[in-house]
């Protein structure tokens, strides 16, 4: 490659580990290796530094230590809590409430639910990617069971009113989980004040490892377990714990909560920057996701005329890493279903851009995408014949 | 400035190897999977997993990162429905036997992913084809000869590039015989290096392309009647889309002597049966004709020609003929002239040009 350049913002797709992180987890590899589940020190005292990762975990979301499950992450929390609910619960109903907007580990665990028989209800989203409260109110049934919506958005990082639908959901005795995998180190959370029964969150949106997350289930909930086995996890999750994650994990999250406002607001200022930078310099181009309620490290737009895919891989030859609209594991580009739900029409759905940024961006990256950006758009157009037209 | 050029990576053998050997050359060597076809139906999706598990990508992903290049998937999958895929369903139902590879190279590759590679400022697409581009300076033109290796010889299905595609085409491999290709692949240790050819039409995985087309649009699949040339009905067929010019087996009726399909009337959903005397002719009306030497044919010229991908080449004389079509004589008759496919001109190792057969005459 010819660039030397290496411009990380991607954050919302995956995080790096911090190095505290890091140096907290590697004496679990080596010195601290017992099995948890013994009785003798080896396992003791690895032990109590689950509990710790716990308590970690439990105070940076209000929670109680024992309503938080380890899991292999997100998308293993998000199956868990809505499958594992809806069987749970289907004597009282089978009805689900979710929105169009959701991550797939959701979406498509709803459509498998709706092959054994659940009746699921896609919530539409307005133009800026947020839910409705009254929707919420008008669809629930004496069937529902489950109203699963996400906290804040992947890909246009729109925040979700959290707190009225909890509030709905208790008035109606329903459960309300949500996805707050990427809302977690990022906004402030309480799931208590907010009346949140289940919610879902991922160590490496937020500086820890790849592989480990965490499901709250609020005591009470009626909840089938999800790998049966062993007596882990209070018997619901089977499977000798990935003590090295967890650790990580709750590091993670006691870095982030413990200099979340600090951190939001140095993001904001660069995202803020970016954004009037691009929106000011490269005309016909749309901010995407909810003016002033959306994540602070979020930035996604579209540049009508051009394709998202040249455009990432022009970024990506000049050494930024950023992301169009969901990209498949293969890199293959369609059109965003989220896009899609806030209106946009397929052909400039395509032009999409995510830049999330992190706790390593610097103003100069920020400069440095202002730069090329405008350029590479340009060239894109110019080899467009819809531009062409519009040109004149 | 290093010139840079993007090669489109099936995943097999030959792209693997042309990849390298453009890196070799000091290109700055861009690798791309085209994804230009999911099968829907739900077995496929169980076994393969739906799109993030394209077997094809991630070898080709796998040979990018052992010759330390940039890899990307690109969709095509569009661009390759309209083009390609319509066309050839288009072709069966206009009773035509439609040459998909074809329609992909001028229409995918050497179109959409030209202009692809042009929006990653590359001077080039690249792919593994064996044949051979060379600039001629006395004309001012890009001609293309065969590869060294005549058995695996692909010019057949490049007959209708341009000369703007050809200028910014490069096909390593036109130097290369099969074995020494898969010999590279294996100094390398790539991991494709005894991976088996492909198969004829890729979108077709059971190569059951009747099956193909009922599920795209059973519905305009009419049975009809077999007839003689002179029209009286000999029974009855499935739907012309199920045969094709010179097919013997699989008709499903006896009639106590071998008959062949001689011709398909689409408007009268007709299937013209005959023998095999009646399958024979000695000249054709190709259309959409290019040719590599020259712009336009203005005077005669005596040519080999090739009347499909498999076929020999055979003695005949190109004339021009209405607009931009050819009329082409055989020397000896040939066997199933088939309307959809290409007949294509050879000068020795030159490959001169061609057209879409029309009809025969």
């Amino acid at each position: 490659m010819s660039t030397a350049k290496r411009i990380y913002m991607d954050h919302a797709a995956t995080t790096y580990t911090h190095r505290e992180v890091l140096q907290e987890m590697l004496p679990f590899f080596t010195d601290y290796y017992g099995n948890p589940s013994s009785i003798h020190q080896f396992g003791r005292e690895v032990k109590k530094n689950i509990d710790i990762a716990r308590e970690r975990v439990a105070k940076a979301i209000g929670a109680l230590p024992e309503e938080i499950y380890f899991t292999a992450g997100g998308s293993e929390a998000d199956n868990w809590a809505i499958k594992g609910s809806a069987y749970a619960n289907r004597k009282k109903g089978n009805h689900i409430i979710t929105s169009v907007i959701e991550h797939h580990a959701v979406l498509h665990t709803c459509e498998y639910l709706e092959k054994e028989g659940f009746e699921v209800t896609y919530l539409p989203v307005d133009r800026f990617g947020m839910v409705s409260v009254e929707d919420v109110r008008n669809a629930i049934t004496d069937k529902t069971i489950l109203i699963t919506l996400m906290y804040a958005n992947n890909e246009i990082g729109t925040i979700q009113p959290i707190e009225e639908i909890g509030r709905l959901a208790k008035e109606k005795g329903i459960y309300f989980h949500t996805d707050a995998v990427q809302a977690v180190g990022s906004v402030k959370i309480d799931v208590k004040q907010q009346n949140i029964d289940m919610l879902s969150l991922s160590a490496h949106k937020f500086y820890g490892p790849k592989g480990i997350g965490a499901l709250y289930v609020r005591k009470g909930v009626k909840l089938i377990s999800f790998l049966h086995g062993g007596a882990q996890e209070r018997g619901r999750r089977a499977g000798t714990e990935n003590v090295p994650g967890i650790v990580g994990l709750g590091k993670a999250i006691e870095l982030a909560s413990g200099k979340l406002d600090e951190s939001v607001a140095r993001i904001t200022g660069l995202r803020d920057k970016l954004v009037q930078g691009v929106m000011e310099n490269i005309p016909y181009t749309r901010l995407n996701g909810h003016p002033e309620k959306r994540l602070a490290n979020n930035a996604s737009f579209c540049f009508e005329y051009i394709e998202g895919e040249s455009l990432l891989l022009n970024l990506d030859l000049k050494g930024v890493a950023g992301s169009s609209g969901s990209a498949c594991t293969s890199g293959s580009l369609d059109p965003s279903h989220v896009l899609l739900a806030i209106g946009l029409p397929h052909e400039i759905a395509h032009g999409s851009l995510r830049l999330s940024l992190g706790e390593i961006n610097t103003e100069a990256d920020v400069d440095y995408v202002l730069q090329i950006l405008p350029e590479i758009v340009d060239k894109l157009r110019q080899m467009s014949p819809l531009y062409e037209k519009v040109k004149g | 400035m290093k010139k840079r050029v993007v090669i489109g990576m099936s995943g097999g053998v030959d792209s693997a190897v042309a990849a390298y050997l453009l890196k070799q050359e000091g290109y700055d060597v861009i690798g791309v999977t085209m994804q230009i076809w999911q099968d829907k139906r739900e077995e496929a999706f169980e076994v393969e997993g739906g799109c993030c598990s394209l077997s094809a990508a991630e070898d080709a992903r796998r040979v990018c990162d052992s010759l330390n290049i940039p890899f990307y998937v690109m969709n095509f999958k569009q661009v390759f429905e309209k083009t390609v895929i319509d066309y050839f369903v288009e072709e069966y139902f206009q009773g035509r036997t439609p040459n998909p590879c074809i329609a992909c190279n001028k229409y995918v590759k050497f179109d959409a992913l030209l202009n692809k590679a042009k929006a990653l400022d590359a001077d080039y697409v690249a792919t593994g084809h064996y044949a051979r581009i060379l600039y001629d300076a006395g004309s001012g033109r890009y001609l293309v000869r065969k590869s060294a290796t005549l058995q695996k010889d692909q010019t057949y299905v490049l007959y209708n590039l341009t000369q703007d595609q050809l200028k910014h085409i490069l096909m390593p491999l036109g130097d290369y015989t099969k074995e020494q290709t898969r010999e590279i692949a294996r100094e390398l240790d790539l991991v494709v290096a005894e991976k088996p050819e492909s198969q004829e039409i890729c979108f077709v995985e059971d190569d059951d392309y009747g099956r193909f087309l009922s599920e795209r649009r059973g519905a305009d699949i009419r049975p009809g009647y077999f007839v003689d040339a002179k029209g009286n009905r000999l029974g009855m067929h499935k739907g012309i889309i199920h045969y094709t010019v010179g097919q013997r087996k699989g008709l499903g009726i006896a009639l106590g002597r071998p008959m062949f399909v001689v011709e398909l009337l689409p408007d009268k959903n007709l299937v013209v049966l005959g023998d095999e005397s009646e399958v024979f002719s000695s000249a054709l009306i190709a259309t959409d004709m290019n040719y590599m030497p020259f712009e336009q044919l203005e005077n005669p010229i005596r040519i080999k020609a090739k009347i499909r991908y498999s076929a020999r080449e055979a003695d005949a004389e190109v004339f021009p003929f209405e607009g931009n079509k050819a009329k082409v004589v055989f020397s000896d008759p040939q066997r199933a002239i088939t309307p959809g496919q290409a007949v294509v001109f050879y000068d020795g190792d030159n490959l001169v040009g061609g057209g879409t057969i029309e009809k025969r005459l």
